[in-house]
């Protein structure tokens, strides 16, 4: 550094210490996130790998590499069939769910009126709670004896009557019959997701600047066209990331399908998380859980790429 | 063409009042400016005009029509943003057809518009272009081929210029004023620049704390500003002011000149000039100094034109003149211009 005297000289300059490396110093402060993400992800991930090509069980660690043998089986398994098929039916629709829902809460919420910030308490409250209890929650919704949301619709005359629109039986079963038991899964998701979302998209939507939507209305396009047009395509790398989200929390979510069926009724809602939990930690079969839990990463990663490469090419304001 | 009429309109945004008792109206074809410092409501009372604000009280009334609480779209009116507010996601060809296809124009029909308007401001060329690949003087034109193309009975500009250099905007102010005069729609343009407004418009609303200053055109707003708001406001260095009795002496710089120069036949004025700083700026010099003794000692400027090669120095004393034609009288406590002074 070079400054001047009160005598008008100049001060020579000083020597380049450590902090003026910027390079090294650059390296030194980001090693943390590094070490932490091979160390946490990594790890993990290159044993999973190597125990898939394994025959490792709980009760016998040493690896002796087989090949795709477990592959060959699990692909072989009508049970991991439904799961990756389950997998893919609950994220995606519980997904697309929540995209529209959050749509119409974020326009909701960006009008002004009383009581704002109560919705917006009650709409972020789901994330707060811890998924496993949400869900507990959850399951006694769906009791299939003191269900309330069976007792609100025997109450206004939709069930439990002779000629009632759902039936005559007291009870929906809705953990029991295959097709409630995924709608209740995918209910549950959309409630837990919908948080985040609307947090999201309310973010893309007042991210567009006013005059663009001023423009919009002096250029008379009012209510769907405006939508569709103007304010759909302009917050479509932000909806894109709020699916993103979405897919990657269901993708990997297993306390939802765990705590409500278990992946039942016979294995009806078993999804790629469950099974491996299934397979590899209660079964013991270390190996095949790998295998099973690996046909979630090209899923995962190929949703990843996809998006971010939407969300780059989306222009931007 | 349409005649935009504001009745007593006043906008109150919770406490605040941006707009108070606004009277105005254009002559069809007319180029109004509406000037003013920034804050004053000139913005809001165009956006009242334009329908994206509702007057809390009073009336718009555009042919005949009263608009006050009618949607922008029924209102016929083109809006240039200061922004320019393009749609990033769409190309040119598709910004300038979004206001014909929300009518629901055949696709013929809208192309053959777009094409006019494009070639009306020379953008035939960028069509397929998004408004991300456009330089700042061309998104202003795709700003303008937009709302030009529905052949808007009124046409309403928010600082349109503002974004560009000064070179460009030069010469966008000479081609918005050509092409104005060629389509005569009746335009309300608003800037805060005072050379703008001087250079464009048919006449010039000077605005200030929500209401009209004066309404006139660009010279009568020069030479006999109605208030000392307006003559401080317009004219850059702003006219001179001077304490007088209860009166106030306002001149313009360019004609406080040295004595030598001023006819004083009718009766001019002078004064002893004590220089304190001079700035050279090529065509002219402004000359900053004291007027002092006889009205109290008051900072005032003189601008000499080229011509004037008299040599004036900083820290001397100079004898300098106002011809009394030049001087204008403003009574001090309201500040509005008052024929007193003259008698």
């Amino acid at each position: 550094m070079s400054g001047w005297q009160e005598d008008g000289t100049t001060v020579g300059l000083t020597r380049p210490g450590f902090r003026d490396q910027a390079g090294l110093l650059a390296k030194l402060m980001i090693a943390p996130a590094i070490i932490y993400i091979s160390a946490m992800i990594g790890i993990p991930f290159v044993l999973a790998i190597l125990y898939s090509l394994s025959d490792v069980t709980t009760g016998d660690p040493t690896l002796r590499l087989i090949g795709l043998q477990n592959f060959r089986e699990i692909l072989a398994d009508p049970v991991f069939r439904i799961s990756l098929k389950n997998t893919f039916f609950f994220a995606f629709v519980s997904v697309t769910l929540v995209i529209i829902l959050s749509r119409i809460l974020a326009t909701a919420l960006m009008a002004d009126f009383r009581g704002k910030w109560l919705v917006r308490f009650l709409i972020m409250l789901p994330w707060t709670a811890p998924i496993s209890l949400g869900t507990i929650g959850w399951l006694w919704m769906y009791d299939s004896i003191f269900s309330p949301i069976d007792w609100i619709l025997r109450s206004i005359g939709l069930l439990g009557t002779p000629g009632a629109l759902l039936g005559a039986q007291p009870n929906l079963y809705w953990l029991g019959e295959p097709k409630l038991a995924m709608a209740s899964v995918v209910l549950v998701h959309a409630w837990r997701l919908l948080p985040l979302a609307t947090v999201i998209q309310l973010a893309g939507l007042s991210s567009i600047p006013r005059e663009l939507l001023e423009a919009a209305e002096v250029d008379g396009a009012k209510g769907w066209r405006r939508t569709v047009e103007i304010t759909i395509p302009l917050t479509l790398p932000i909806i894109s990331i709020a699916f993103l989200f979405g897919l990657i929390f269901t993708f990997t979510d297993m306390t939802v399908v765990y705590v409500l069926t278990r992946g039942g009724p016979v294995h009806m809602t078993q999804v790629l998380s469950t099974w491996t939990f299934f397979k590899g930690i209660e079964g013991g079969d270390l190996a095949q859980g790998a295998a099973i839990s690996l046909f979630l990463f090209p899923a995962l990663a190929g949703v990843a790429a996809l998006m971010l490469r939407m969300a780059r090419r989306t222009e931007v304001v | 063409m349409a005649r935009i009429e504001i009745r007593d309109v006043s906008k109150l945004f919770g406490e605040v009042r941006a707009v108070e008792g606004v009277n105005l109206l254009s002559t069809e074809g007319e180029f109004l400016v509406l000037l003013g410092p920034s804050g004053c409501g000139k913005t809001t009372l165009l956006r009242m005009i334009a329908g994206i604000e509702e007057p809390t009280s009073g009336d718009i009334v555009i042919d005949g029509q009263v608009v006050t609480h009618l949607p922008p779209r029924v209102r016929n009116i083109a809006m240039v943003f200061q922004s320019y507010a393009l749609y990033p996601h769409m190309t040119v060809y598709k910004n300038i057809a979004f206001p014909l296809r929300a009518r629901g124009m055949g696709r013929a029909t809208i192309k053959d518009k777009v094409e006019w308007a494009a070639g009306m401001f020379g953008i035939g060329h960028l069509l397929d272009r998004k408004p991300r690949a456009l330089s700042g003087g061309e998104r202003q034109r795709v700003a303008l081929a937009r709302a030009m193309v529905r052949e808007p009975s009124v046409f309403l500009l928010d600082e349109p210029l503002s974004n560009l250099d000064a070179i460009l905007r030069a010469s966008a102010r000479e081609e918005l004023r050509q092409f104005q005069k060629r389509v005569a729609v009746t335009t309300v343009y608003v800037t805060h620049d005072q050379v703008e407004a001087m250079g464009l418009g048919d006449r010039i609303v000077v605005m200030s704390k929500g209401s009209i200053r004066q309404v006139g055109t660009p010279a009568e707003i020069y030479q006999w500003p109605a208030d000392t708001f307006v003559a401080t406001f317009v004219g850059s260095p702003p006219m001179n002011l001077m304490e007088q009795g209860d009166l106030l002496v306002g001149f313009r710089p360019e004609t406080f000149l040295p004595a030598e120069f001023v006819e004083v036949r009718d009766g001019g004025v002078t004064y002893p000039f004590e220089v304190t700083y001079l700035e050279y700026l090529g065509a002219e010099r402004l000359v900053y100094g004291n007027v002092g003794e006889k009205f109290q000692a008051r900072h005032v400027v003189s601008r000499l034109p080229g011509s004037v090669d008299v040599s004036i120095e900083a820290g001397s004393t100079y004898s300098f003149a106002v011809s009394r034609r030049d001087l204008r009288y403003f009574d001090r406590a309201s500040g509005l211009r008052t024929d007193k002074g003259l008698a």
